[in-house]
């Protein structure tokens, strides 16, 4: 009801300019139809991912919540995060409000370059701007920090904003194609799996519903044996369809990025989390 | 029906042994033989994988994205009508989620003709 509430004033606060017109209706289509799929589960479960709706998952699950392995990869983010660059400052000067508690806002456009910025990439464009070599992408101690801000993040309402510039509304747009666009031998759409077949088991795996599976990224993957980033995750199921993957920070896979958590506006952040 | 299978099998090392093919008892061999590697290509996962979707007797942890393969004489009028949705079921419905085995060389033509005579055996 809260959650309603805040979506509300926020929408209200929006101008109406046509392509955050067009970006709410696909994101309220979304919420509705997954409404409709799973009448009984409620709207703030979707950030559970697949366990809000396998119960027998969720509660083996819940009891890894209680001692979560990503943990220490939040511990060492922090220290990482605080730690001064050579030139003796740290991410802080980077990000707004000193880098916490923003986890929400981003993606985001960036007018200056055109383009949609993510997370990891203004981690790394702050290395760089400090005279420090970038990280890699999907894992290590780029996950780690990003964990750490999603972490300072928890609870705050995912706002990714479609500001009223036609490169923006393009950037939407090819993401939202790629989600439903079929790829790779096996002739997959990201949608068959995450939008017609949620719930449904391909082999032993239950699918998630594409709804609320940005929410808790980076995530600590029992496969992975460690933590990894969203792009990380895009490329393991384009090649899942024997689909070439995209580099993680791609145009492709950051525009895909800000479709698929446009999509979640409204939803808490809840991240880091822990997967299969 | 064992003892049957034993003496076909054993019929058939005789007479390719002697050098002389008699074909009835032949051809039920191999097409128990195709049946065979039909299905283990249906149930392969570098293959055919249709168990990722699709419960089929004898398959072990199948998913349910798709209907179970039962009664597919029933269904399907000709192996040709079957053959034709496993290489391309998006003939049938555009937005398929079934891989098109065919037409995206997943599987050859052959290796779909044994999985058509394993499914249409259901
Ligand atoms: C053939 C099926 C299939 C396709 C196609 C597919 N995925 Fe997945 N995806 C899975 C499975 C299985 C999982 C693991 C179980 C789950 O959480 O859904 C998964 C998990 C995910 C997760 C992690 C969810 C979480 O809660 O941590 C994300 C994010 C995701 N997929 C995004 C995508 C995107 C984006 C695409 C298209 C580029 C895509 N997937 C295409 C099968 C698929
Ligand atoms: C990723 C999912 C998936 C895989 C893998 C898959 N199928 Fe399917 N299959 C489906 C779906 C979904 C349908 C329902 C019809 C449709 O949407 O095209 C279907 C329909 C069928 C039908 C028609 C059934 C009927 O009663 O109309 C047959 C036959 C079939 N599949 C055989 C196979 C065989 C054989 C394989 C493996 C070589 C296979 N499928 C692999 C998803 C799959």
């Amino acid at each position: 009801m809260v959650l309603s509430l805040n979506l509300c004033a926020s929408i209200s606060m929006l101008a109406p300019s046509l392509a955050i017109a067009d970006a709410e209706a696909d994101r309220e289509a979304f919420v509705a139809y997954f409404k409709k799929q799973f009448s009984t589960v409620p709207y703030e479960d979707y950030v559970n991912g697949v366990y809000a709706l396998n119960k027998d998952a969720r509660s083996q699950w819940e009891a890894i919540e209680e001692f979560p392995p990503y943990e220490i990869d939040v511990e060492e983010g922090q220290k990482l995060f605080e730690t001064p660059f050579k030139n003796g400052k740290t991410y802080a000067s980077c990000f707004d409000n000193d880098g916490i508690a923003i986890r929400q806002n981003f993606p985001y456009f960036d007018v200056k370059s055109g383009e949609v910025h993510t997370l990891e990439q203004d981690i790394n464009a702050c290395r760089e701007k400090n005279g420090e070599k970038p990280l890699k992408w999907k894992k290590g101690n780029i996950a780690k920090i990003s964990a750490y801000m999603a972490y300072t993040s928890r609870d705050k309402i995912i706002n990714v904003v479609i500001p009223d510039d036609p490169r923006a509304k393009a950037a939407y747009e090819e993401g939202k194609k790629f989600f439903y666009a079929k790829r790779g031998q096996l002739n997959f759409a990201c949608a068959d799996c995450h939008i017609y077949s949620p719930g449904r088991l391909i082999r032993t795996e239950t699918l998630s519903p594409a709804l609320g599976q940005v929410t808790h990224f980076p995530v600590y993957r029992s496969k992975w044996g460690e933590i990894g980033t969203l792009h990380r995750r895009y490329g393991g199921c384009n090649k899942q369809v024997r689909a070439k993957p995209f580099k993680a920070q791609s145009r492709q896979y950051r525009n895909l990025e800000y479709f698929h958590t446009y999509m979640s506006n409204g939803l808490p952040i809840n991240g880091p989390g822990v997967r299969k | 029906m064992k003892s049957v299978i034993k003496s076909i099998t054993t019929f058939t090392a005789l007479t390719a042994i002697l050098g002389v093919m008699s074909f009835p008892p032949v051809l039920a061999a191999d097409e128990k033989s195709v049946m065979e590697k039909g299905k283990s290509l249906a149930f392969d996962r570098k293959k055919g994988n249709c168990l990722a979707c699709h419960v089929i007797k004898d398959g072990v942890s199948p998913g349910n994205i798709g209907p179970p393969l039962i009664y597919m004489s029933a269904r399907y009028k000709s192996k040709e009508a079957l053959h034709a949705q496993i290489a391309d079921a998006t003939v049938a419905n555009p937005n398929s989620l079934m891989p098109p085995f065919g037409k995206h060389g997943i599987l050859s033509d052959a290796e779909i003709g044994k999985i058509v005579e394993f499914i249409y055996s259901l």
